[in-house]
């Protein structure tokens, strides 16, 4: 084969930012397709939509299961790195420099995030020149604008080794391409919200089924579950949380009829499985005359409350329009007591206790 | 023991395990990926794992990185798979 430049024989590398969605997989597509060795990685911040809610949730098992970034991956023979950063990101999450976008999720410090850990070599398997990723300017009101481009640039040590295909038409020449190891010329100068260039791309890249996902890749931009966090911060007096509190806030009605608890409500038999493997360390409720829920209590209850998330258990059981439902609530010590409770009438379920509405 | 896929062989290195149940995907994929980071070639990973996600993440996760999924087996309510590391 003939040799076309001095590069050629030495393979550059980049370490492509994979999400699972489209822009990110055609901008690893272009850059692959000009001879550069890439390698995705993708990020696991424990609030990604991807995975879980598919093995709880018996409505959504219906869709497919398959994890996006490493469906992507296998489209573009590439190798994935999936990285666990749940630890990490806290401090993204709890103490973001540049603030939230509509929700709580921090973008423009997460994207700053994302690229330098992609720079750090030991989530790869070696070294690489320069990093890519699916950004489009205007794409997204908070992170991805014509000002923040160079901002996340410069704040994750990547500088002009950071390389967007999709629109660096529209931004100054990186070092990849002043160096001739990616040609400019078939790079793209995409922007907006307008999506139909990257679709006509994909297209003509022979892409027909991919992810679009709607809003954003994790639930921090989803109003309902940032509802959630926050009324966890605010019940706790601080900021703060763990794995198990954002899991726990992906499953069941959570209904805080009092600042000091509030319930988690299995919403179907998925839920309940899923809320049965935290039930030892909760004071939680089965009914027992009928069918019902598993409720966690989450908070400190007091005895008298627990008569009132009995109530609400048994509302929420096949027993709802029985004149009694027979409760059991058994606490981490390992007692257990029995409640015969009236279902608490819909009226009474009042709609402020239902959190993220 | 219900066999989904079989192409079993005798591992000739070391024999690994690692427990992954209870935990959700992407998880059981994470820990099989920095496991066998610490294995060599040849080596053969053992895999028991609940979230039945697992079934498409672990064998895609080995096509992309060019691993051997040796087998994968369904055992109540458990996912077993046995991988060969390669280089
Ligand atoms: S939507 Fe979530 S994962 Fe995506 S950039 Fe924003 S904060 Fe990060």
């Amino acid at each position: 084969m003939e040799i076309q430049d001095k590069n050629a024989d030495v393979p550059k590398r980049a370490a492509a930012l994979i999400s699972g969605g489209l822009d990110s997989m055609l901008a690893a597509k272009i850059i692959l397709d000009q001879g550069v060795d890439v390698e995705g990685v993708n990020f696991f911040t424990g609030f990604c939509v991807e995975g879980h809610t598919h093995a709880i949730r018996k409505k959504d098992r219906s869709r497919e299961k398959r994890n996006n970034a490493l469906w992507v991956a296998e489209q573009l023979g590439i190798k994935l790195h999936i990285v666990d950063v749940i630890d990490e990101y806290k401090d993204i999450v709890l103490n973001p420099k540049h603030g939230y976008g509509a929700n709580l999720n921090p973008c423009l410090d997460c994207k700053i995030f994302m690229v330098n850990k992609a720079l750090t070599q030991d989530v790869l398997d070696r070294g690489f020149d320069f990093v890519i990723t699916g950004e489009v300017i205007g794409q997204r009101p908070k992170s991805q604008r014509a000002d923040t481009m160079p901002v996340i640039a410069r704040e994750s040590g990547a500088g002009d080794r950071l390389l967007r295909p999709l629109c660096a038409l529209n931004l100054p020449p990186t070092l990849p391409e002043r160096e001739g190891w990616v040609d400019r010329g078939k790079l793209y100068g995409f922007h907006g919200r307008d999506r139909k260039p990257q679709m006509a791309l994909a297209k003509s890249l022979g892409f027909t089924d991919y992810a679009q996902p709607a809003g954003g890749c994790c639930f921090l931009t989803d109003p309902r579950y940032a509802g959630k966090l926050a009324d966890l911060w605010d019940a706790r007096g601080e900021r703060d949380y763990d794995f198990d509190d954002i899991m726990l806030l992906k499953v069941g009605r959570h209904i805080r009829p009092a600042p000091h608890y509030k319930l988690i409500v299995g919403r179907e038999e998925g839920e309940n499985n899923f809320l049965s493997g935290y039930r030892r360390r909760f004071v939680h409720l089965n009914t027992v005359s009928h069918t019902g829920p598993l409720t966690l209590i989450d908070g400190k209850p007091k005895q008298g409350d627990l008569l009132l998330a009995a109530r609400i258990a048994a509302r929420y059981s096949q027993g709802r329009g029985a004149e009694k439902v027979s409760v059991s609530v058994h606490h981490p010590s390992g007692v257990t007591e029995e409640l015969r409770v009236e279902p608490l009438p819909p009226t009474e379920l009042e709609p402020a206790w239902h959190v993220g509405g | 023991m219900a066999s989904v896929v079989t192409n079993q062989e005798h591992p000739p290195g070391g024999t690994a395990r690692l427990d992954a149940r209870g935990l959700l995907c992407p998880l059981p994929v994470i820990r099989t990926q920095d496991k066998i980071r610490t294995l060599n070639v040849g080596d053969v990973l053992e895999v028991v794992a609940t979230d039945p996600g697992v079934l498409h993440d672990i064998p895609a996760w080995c096509r992309v990185h060019g691993h051997r999924l040796l087998t994968t087996e369904r055992h109540t309510g458990s996912f077993y798979f046995k991988i060969k590391v390669t280089p």
